[in-house]
């Protein structure tokens, strides 16, 4: 396990990087790191653009060791880790449309991101004004006897957001999924660039509303490492709450609208009101549903309100009332279960490979979890499990949900017992030279992992902002391969990956 | 599930009664809308929504309507798969460039006459995301809008308060 470490020794260490270091490396170097990767000795949790230069983020499991390495890009080239390691991709294919840096070698040199509608070209590197159309988008070649084709998107029927599905179908048999997404891109790294701080931290809660704790939690996290700030133990046990009222609202939403995908309103009403619930309790402690701008670097911005304790106490109290009945009826349910069993498998080997984090990952046999893993605050000194299956289809990932419920209402009892009183936000101070940090946290759909880079000022120079969506996306497209077309919409229930997050 | 059901029976419904439109949303309406309009669609009104580059929170709110506590059907208004079936466009984000197109054929396909609500303070004027080279910045930009319905996002109520707004002078007859 020491092989991130050796190759680390080689390079180059930058100055303030924190709380993992970050090597400057060769492109040598650069290929023994991507061997890591290829030989499963680590997983790649991150790999971005920068002006002139790429940085690939590595976890180490089960030790949780973390490292980044930098390749400085001559010429604006790098080296794929895509032609050796297919999770990386899309990924290089966002750093090319981003920056323009090209990754050589790399299998696909399609623009991501990027659908010919900005006006310029490499908007975050060296932006050229661009007129007229772009070549069409060419969708992957289907060949063989029988085909047809199925473009769905980018608006689609539900309330939900948009991204395109170009489905080959054989009959009812899907015989490939191609995705295009991009159209919710917002250009988030571009407004981060020169942002303060705080302002920072009301972008990085907007990249993907449903998991706006966690985001705004690892954009904390990197920011407070930069900076080398403590924060207040108050603050650390209220951040935890409110992600774990995150992850409760967000699993009552999904496993209700998974059922609904399968035509069993029962139970998609009955979650319904136990979200529903759960975001009046958030609001009664916090002020706002979704918690959106209560976690700010140094801290959290407001106290828990009065009034709010009492409500969480209630709400555990119905939710434990009410919980196991739907999970009863979930289990003893045929009809359902017919639909969810066996549909929309996903193979261990390509979770592992991809390093899918949050419930597609756990229930493809891949027992990650950030809370675990590199055990953060407060959650070194609390006692939870991390349920993990093998058997990779809907169920497993409806189940892995109703597992984690009932793991995040322990969390809650636990974390209302140990809140102490105390102060609520630390300051940040300027340190007059160049920090960088790193934060990876648990959202309820996996781990989110945000890299700043302050300037001397205190100011954002680079903040780059990975939704566990990335190496989801992709795994959504090898689950539904020969599934019915009409199962669709619930294996992408059940992954629920964020268009948002994805698109930035 | 027989139980469940037999127990649901005998507690009391969650739904919550109606919230009262405000001042403020029915002005803008009055200077708007066409009342005539209005009469030809009567109460009921089929919703389509379209997110133009929302980070999705306005999502899970809109969602939210349809949850026992709001139950926006009870009003006559629901949400329809197809802008060939909807009178009104529900608008959320602040129009990315890569959404601008799929918005304007999204309304271009919706039948007349048509209302656009536009929802959340980046679907007023590109809220917190106005200026990035990926957005237009506001609805308003794309296509006309006859209602604005801030907040980030906006809560349930204040959802259904802005909608109930669109059936309310229908109501007063």
């Amino acid at each position: 396990m020491a092989a991130l470490i050796d190759i680390a020794k080689k390079g180059r260490k930058a100055d303030a990087h924190r709380p993992w270091p970050r090597t400057i490396v060769t492109s040598d170097a650069w290929r023994l790191v991507v061997q890591q990767l290829v030989e499963a000795r680590a997983t790649m949790i991150g790999l971005w653009g920068d002006a002139g230069a790429v940085h690939l983020a590595l976890i180490e499991e089960p030790s949780g060791e973390i490292g980044v390495f930098t390749l400085e890009c001559r010429d604006g080239k790098f080296p794929s880790v895509g032609a050796l390691h297919p999770p990386a991709i899309r990924l290089e294919r966002a750093i090319s449309s981003l920056y323009g840096l090209k990754p050589i070698g790399s299998p696909d040199a399609r623009p991501w991101l990027d659908l010919g509608f900005w006006g310029v070209t490499h908007p975050l590197g060296k932006a050229r004004k661009t007129r007229g159309a772009q070549a069409p988008y060419a969708f992957l070649p289907v060949e063989g006897e029988g085909l047809h084709q199925i473009p769905v998107g980018p608006v689609h029927a539900g309330i939900i957001e948009p991204g395109h599905f170009r489905f080959t179908a054989n009959g009812e048999t899907v015989v490939r999924l191609e995705q295009r997404l991009g159209y919710v891109h917002k250009g988030i790294e571009s407004l981060m660039a020169g942002a303060s701080i705080e302002h920072g931290a009301l972008l990085a809660g907007r990249t993907s509303g449903d998991s706006t704790v966690a985001y705004a939690l690892a954009f904390a996290h990197a920011v407070e490492a930069a900076l080398q700030v403590k924060v207040p133990p108050r603050a650390i046990w209220l951040r935890a709450l409110m992600a774990e009222l995150e992850r409760l609202a967000n699993h009552f939403g999904d496993i209700g609208a998974i059922c609904n995908d399968a035509s069993f309103s029962l139970i998609y009403a009955e979650c319904g009101i136990l979200r529903e619930r759960t975001l009046r309790a958030a609001e009664a402690c916090f002020g706002h549903r979704l918690m959106m701008d209560r976690v700010v670097p140094g801290g959290v911005a407001e106290d828990l309100r009065s009034e709010g304790e009492a409500s969480l106490h209630q709400l555990l109290k119905i939710v434990r009332d009410r919980f196991p009945e739907l999970i009863e009826i979930y289990d003893n349910t045929a009809s359902l279960q017919d639909r969810t069993v066996t549909t929309g498998y996903l193979a261990p080997t390509l979770a592992r490979a991809f390093g899918a984090g949050g419930y597609v990952g756990r229930a493809s046999g891949r027992a990650f979890d950030a809370r675990k893993a590199i055990a953060y605050p407060p959650y070194d000194e609390l006692e939870f499990e991390v349920p993990v299956r093998d058997d990779g289809d809907v169920n497993a990932r409806v189940w892995l949900r109703i597992r984690e419920v009932e793991q995040s209402l322990k969390l809650i009892d636990q974390i209302l017992a140990r809140l102490a009183r105390g102060p609520l936000r630390a300051e940040l101070g300027k340190t007059g030279e160049v920090r960088e940090g790193l934060g990876l946290v648990e959202g309820f759909r996996g781990d989110v992992l945000v890299s700043v880079r302050l300037d001397a000022n205190g100011a954002i120079e680079r903040c780059h902002l990975r939704d566990p969506s990335w190496f989801q996306w992709p795994l959504l497209e090898a689950a539904i391969e020969g599934n019915i077309v009409a199962d669709f919409p619930l294996c992408n229930k059940s992954f629920n990956c964020s268009y948002s997050g994805h698109d930035l | 599930m027989r139980r469940l059901l037999l127990k649901n029976l005998l507690r009391r419904p969650v739904t919550e009664i109606a919230p009262s439109p405000d001042d403020a949303t029915l002005a803008e309406l009055a200077a708007k809308l066409d009342r005539a309009a209005q009469r030809r669609l009567g109460r009921s009104l089929a919703i389509r929504e379209v997110d133009a580059g929302s980070c999705n929170a306005c999502e899970l709110e809109i969602h939210a309507l349809n949850n026992a506590f709001y139950d926006l059907e009870r009003f006559g208004l629901r949400f329809v798969a197809s802008p060939r079936h909807a009178d009104v466009l529900l608008v959320t984000g602040p129009v990315t460039k890569n959404m601008r197109e799929a918005l304007e054929r999204t309304y271009a396909a919706t039948p007349d006459p048509k209302w656009v609500v536009a929802v959340g303070n980046c679907a007023v004027d590109g809220g917190i995301f106005a200026g990035s080279y990926a957005v237009t910045g506001g609805v308003d930009n794309v296509v006309p809008v006859d209602l604005h319905i801030k907040g980030c996002p906006p809560s349930p109520t204040e959802l259904l308060k802005g909608l109930l707004a669109l059936l309310e002078p229908v109501n007063q007859r």
